[in-house]
């Protein structure tokens, strides 16, 4: 047991706060709430530099070959920093869906450039029926020659408003069972057909509307093998899901901090507030409830690293932080009073993004469902 | 960062895998069924007292496995906390309690940090053997989360101190030999300040043992002092300097309550009861109701695995986990008393029934465990000061002013 970072993952911790906290202050964040784009190309390019974007991939597509854990480091100061842009949609849904389902040639190239910053990309997988499983995927791919028309509307697609390519997750064939025949294509944004609808939401993300009519994409855009898309995809979304609570970790971490902080200064009744023993409780919960998140997600993000199962540890992760995360907002909310409830406060910032970040892949019942299949009930 | 949990005996050098093998060939000797029988009997069933645990942990004793890692003119075998480790994984594996307790891994301790060298000699071998059995002396009447404001009085008389008062919840006072008292030794410093500790002869006269009967079944003692002469070289540290000693214990005991109920193996009997019972031909396990709390009980177990894998991993660096092993109990006990009520949620009807009956489900071990579990939020260390230690440990927040 080693409860430590070791050297290199403490200077990447060290580096990336205080990177974020130059390169994305809270003005910034907020800036880009409203911001048509989303994201400042500036910072993009800076990470990019850092060699970021390209973390996890391995050094042969361009990356820096780290692993799960390197990343779990680097989303915990994005998740503390609220850095926004396409970061989650380009790099971790996107990239690793490649990663997990590319063919080599489409790793060399995608990768290459996801890392340099280059393309943005994100992956066009839920519906109107809002869920992560196989039955959902109903946007259609026909055949047609040397190319697949695709049909039908994807909703909550992060960024795909500023997205170059997308992979859109289609059916191409429709059998008895349901994960069979599903197939990612790699569709051109500009392509004739697309219409994009930017939908505005709690946290200011930018989920998208996407209607397909009629998308002529070519068959060589197939990402990986024809019909063979699920098992990778489902590879991707538990990867994406512990890649996540590490970036809620790191915003729990951040609200406890500056929650403790406020209630050192603040006097009530001739004394801190933070004397009072109820608010050493709300803050005692909110500790055990940040160090019970970060050492599952920790141990998972470990797990991955070692290559060793740990479908039932993510479940645990996402499932606890889910609701631990929301948990510790509601407090910092309670400590902070009024004043946390003017929207130009930090705390609306991270409020809102614990409620976002716990639908977002799977909230707390749907991954406590998949511990209890895991558990084998 | 490294979370490898090795197997049993995965990890053991040469040395310690031949030390496995003395202990397994020992417990094939002494640990037949009907002994463990009658230890399942004393822990099962609520009890007036546990002679066969007892006789079983000073056979441990004698061979100085409780503990090993002692040195050897105080008992111990001069090994390392590994050989420890392995003792009480061939215990447990054997479904065997792991003997020791109170002694061993509170009183022990505190002597071993800051009792005389005769003293040490006399007591830790003692413990070590299992011949000496402790029982807390530190609640009183008017003196329970405010330990410091104890009232027992000890007064200097010659070589001796003369000490009148009462105790209270003194578990295993009617079966240990000595008690670990708290009580006062000045009356005109401030009350932290006027404390000391001793060992006493529960056999000295004027002691007089009475049963409280809890919840749970249990018996645990109020123990009254009258004119009470214990000898001044069973003081252990400072007159007067007790208070700082205490905290010692206090955080020593933490870390031995925060494990004390095996709940990960109650959670799997209640996930295998799930799996196996049937309603209307549909299994429970099929209830989303039932899936959801068991996965949450099960992810909550996990949580106070790492946070006790925390605390070893400081302790193994050297660092005093104080905050952590209080984090380690509130974790742990809460999560005690939740699996007790959800595990009693799902078994409805059934879960009221006492161990006695051909109905009860899992040796009634869930209706215990509700009951039970009830004093682990308060004992050792009430959930309200220690999530105070938290808050003002762990993020600095300022304590609250003393009236």
């Amino acid at each position: 047991m080693d409860f430590d970072l070791n050297e290199e993952q403490e200077m990447l911790k060290t580096m990336a706060r205080d990177f974020l906290s130059k390169e994305c202050p809270k003005s910034l964040v907020r800036e880009m709430v409203k911001d048509e784009r989303g994201y400042p190309p500036e910072l993009w390019r800076k990470m990019a530099e850092l060699g970021w974007l390209g973390l996890i991939f391995p050094k042969k597509y361009g990356g820096l070959g780290g692993s799960f854990l390197d990343l779990a480091v680097l989303l915990e100061e994005m998740g503390r920093a609220c850095l926004p842009g396409p970061f989650f949609s380009t790099v971790i849904l996107s990239g690793l869906f490649i990663l997990n389902a590319g063919t080599e040639q489409q790793k060399r190239e995608l990768l290459t450039k996801v890392a340099d910053g280059e393309v943005i990309l994100t992956l066009a997988l839920t519906e109107p029926s809002a869920r992560y499983d196989a039955a959902s995927v109903e946007v259609e791919a026909i055949g047609d020659d040397n190319d697949y028309i695709i049909s039908g509307t994807k909703l909550f697609i992060p960024d795909a408003h500023i997205a170059d390519y997308m992979i859109c997750i289609a059916r191409t064939n429709k059998g008895t069972v349901l994960e069979d025949g599903i197939t990612a294509f790699l569709v051109d944004s500009r392509s004739p057909g697309i219409n994009c609808t930017v939908l505005k939401t709690i946290a200011g993300d930018k989920l998208c509307e996407i209607i397909f009519n009629r998308v002529r994409v070519p068959r060589k855009n197939i990402v990986g093998e024809l019909a063979q898309a699920w098992a990778p995809l489902e590879n991707t979304l538990q990867q994406a899901a512990l890649v996540k609570c590490a970036e809620m970790v790191g915003g729990a971490q951040q609200v406890l901090e500056m929650s403790a902080d406020y209630a050192k200064e603040r006097m009530v009744f001739g004394r801190p507030l933070g004397s009072f023993p109820v608010i050493h409780h709300y803050i005692a919960n909110m500790v055990m409830d940040v160090d019970g998140c970060r050492f599952l997600t920790y141990e998972a993000a470990w797990k991955l690293s070692e290559s060793l199962p740990c479908t039932m540890e993510i479940a645990m992760a996402k499932a606890w932080t889910s609701d631990a995360y929301r948990r510790v907002t509601a407090l910092g909310q309670q400590i902070f009073g009024g004043v946390g409830f003017i929207e130009d406060h930090d705390m609306p910032l991270y409020f809102r993004r614990a409620k976002a970040a716990e639908v977002t892949l799977g909230d707390g019942n749907l991954h406590r469902e998949l511990v209890a299949r895991q558990l084998g009930l | 960062m490294d979370f490898k949990e090795y197997s049993v005996g995965e990890s053991d050098t040469e040395e310690e895998a031949e030390f496995r093998q003395e202990v397994r060939d020992f417990l094939d000797k002494q640990l037949t069924p009907d002994v463990l029988e009658k230890i399942h009997q004393e822990r099962d069933h609520y009890y007036e007292g546990r002679p066969h645990v007892r006789e079983f942990s000073r056979k441990l004793g004698a061979k100085g496995w409780l503990v090993p890692h002692w040195p050897e003119e105080y008992g111990g075998l001069g090994r390392s906390l590994a050989h420890r480790r392995i003792i009480i994984e061939e215990l447990s594996s054997r479904g065997a309690p792991v003997g020791g307790g109170i002694g061993t891994s509170i009183v022990g301790p505190v002597i071993m940090l800051h009792a005389t060298e005769e003293q040490k000699r006399e007591f830790l071998p003692k413990i070590a053997r299992g011949e000496m059995e402790l029982s807390l002396g530190y609640s009183e009447p008017n003196a329970g989360t405010d330990l410091a404001s104890l009232e027992m009085r000890a007064v200097s008389d010659g070589d001796d101190y003369v000490i009148n008062g009462q105790k209270i919840y003194s578990t295993g006072a009617h079966e240990a030999t000595h008690h670990w008292l708290a009580a006062r030794t000045s009356v005109d410093a401030p009350k932290h300040r006027g404390i000391s500790l001793f060992i006493v002869n529960l056999a000295s006269p004027g002691v007089t043992v009475r049963p409280l009967w809890t919840m749970a079944g249990e018996r645990t003692n109020e123990v009254f002092y009258d004119d009470v002469r214990v000898p001044k070289k069973n003081r252990i540290g400072e007159e007067n300097q007790g208070w700082s000693y205490l905290r010692e214990a206090l955080g020593f005991e933490r870390m031995a309550l925060s494990g004390m109920v095996n709940v990960r193996r109650i959670v799997d009997e209640l996930i295998q009861y799930a799996k196996e019972t049937e309603h209307n031909g549909k299994p429970l396990a099929k209830d989303p109701i039932v899936r959801q709390s068991l996965a949450q009980l099960a992810i909550e177990s996990s949580i106070r695995r790492l946070f006790g894998h925390r605390t070893s991993w400081l302790m193994s660096k050297g660092i005093v986990p104080d905050v952590a092993a209080a984090i380690a109990k509130v974790w742990g006990n809460e999560l005690d008393q939740r699996v007790g009520n959800a595990g009693m949620q799902i078994l409805g009807l059934y879960s009221q029934l006492e161990p006695d009956s051909k109905w009860t489900p899992l040796r009634g071990s869930v209706e215990h465990l509700y009951r039970f579990a009830v004093h682990l939020s308060y004992g050792g260390g009430s959930h309200e000061l220690m999530r105070s230690l938290i808050a003002t440990r762990c993020m600095g927040l300022p304590r609250e002013p003393r009236v």
